[in-house]
């Protein structure tokens, strides 16, 4: 088979693979790190204030895993390194 | 397609090209020293009756400084300064999205680059400022000094996930909205573009209070820590 079908093929199918196996993982933590705020949230209004400035540090910590994988799906459609020397074959 | 406007050049000569990354970059920096020096121009006394642009000057620094106290307490002028000037850029960056033709320079890996470098460089200098040269640097020998490469790891890759954070989040809202234009023209890019706002000024304040985190953490002192 022509060797830029296939490279083209690998590529999108490997970026589509990434992010969808890469944001599996970060929506269950967040999911889980939000159902634990809401419930403390709900036991102590007063410490609402603290309680959902440390989930949104939290949550952008956990989100920017999903944002790894974003970028390198991103990187592998739009501005992939080898697509040029495949190309150049 | 255009991911970043870091493709879009607008003047080239041999080497040396202006994209518009930096035109927006400068333009959004004029704006800001401008606005700023025109509001703090004539700022009335404690007694006096102020003009409104000074009473929205000092709700938002008000509110920035309030934020940061709670949660870094012994933070000082010169860190709020600087964690005031990090969130008004990025947030006045992302909000002036819904000016037609504006792109915003967040939306460039190298602009957040070089604003993770600048928390990566304020930390130790505040650090170093805050507790003095010694005590700093021994804080990257506890709890032994066999860990004191992770704690550079970590500070590493911590710079890099503050650079990729903002990048990705600004870059997927342009990318979103760029993508529904082709499939459903009319309603619905409109909401995304709605949420990429909000998204922005959360992205704003996350990166911010994150390096408020890390200067929090730099100025911890030793009977603090323990």
């Amino acid at each position: 088979m022509d060797i830029v079908l296939v490279f083209g093929v690998t590529s999108i199918v490997a970026a589509a693979l990434c992010i969808v196996i890469g944001s599996i993982a970060p929506a269950i933590g967040e999911t889980r790190a939000i159902v634990q705020a809401l419930s403390a949230i709900a036991q102590q209004p007063d410490e609402g204030a603290t309680i959902s400035r440390t989930l949104f540090i939290g949550l952008a910590m956990i989100e920017s895993i999903a944002i790894y994988c974003f970028v390198i799906s991103v990187i592998l459609i739009f501005a992939n390194p080898f697509w040029n020397h495949v190309v150049a074959k | 397609m255009h991911l970043t406007p870091d493709q879009e050049i607008l003047w080239q000569w041999l080497w040396l090209h202006v994209n518009m990354t930096m035109v927006y970059t400068w333009l959004l920096m004029l704006l800001l020293t401008i606005g700023s020096w025109l509001v703090t121009r004539h700022l009335a006394g404690p007694h006096e009756p102020r003009s409104r642009w000074q009473n929205a000057a000092e709700v938002i620094v008000e509110t920035i400084r309030s934020q940061i106290r709670q949660v870094c307490p012994r933070a000082r002028e010169e860190h709020v300064a600087f964690i005031a000037t990090l969130f008004l850029f990025i947030g006045i960056a992302n909000i002036l999205d819904i000016v037609p033709g504006w792109h915003a320079p967040t939306g460039s890996l190298s602009t957040t680059a070089a604003l993770a470098c600048c928390v990566a460089t304020a930390v130790p200098v505040f650090g170093i400022r805050g507790q003095g040269f010694v005590e700093y640097f021994r804080s990257y020998m506890k709890p032994s000094p066999i860990l004191a490469p992770l704690h550079l790891l970590s500070e590493t890759s911590r710079t890099l996930a503050l650079a990729l954070r903002l990048f990705g989040n600004i870059m997927s809202g342009s990318l979103i909205v760029g993508v529904l234009l082709a499939v459903v023209p009319f309603f619905f890019p409109i909401v995304m573009q709605l949420l990429g706002l909000l998204t922005g000024m959360i992205q704003a304040y996350i990166f911010s209070i994150l390096a408020t985190v890390y200067i929090a953490a730099a100025l911890r002192t030793k009977e603090e820590g323990e």
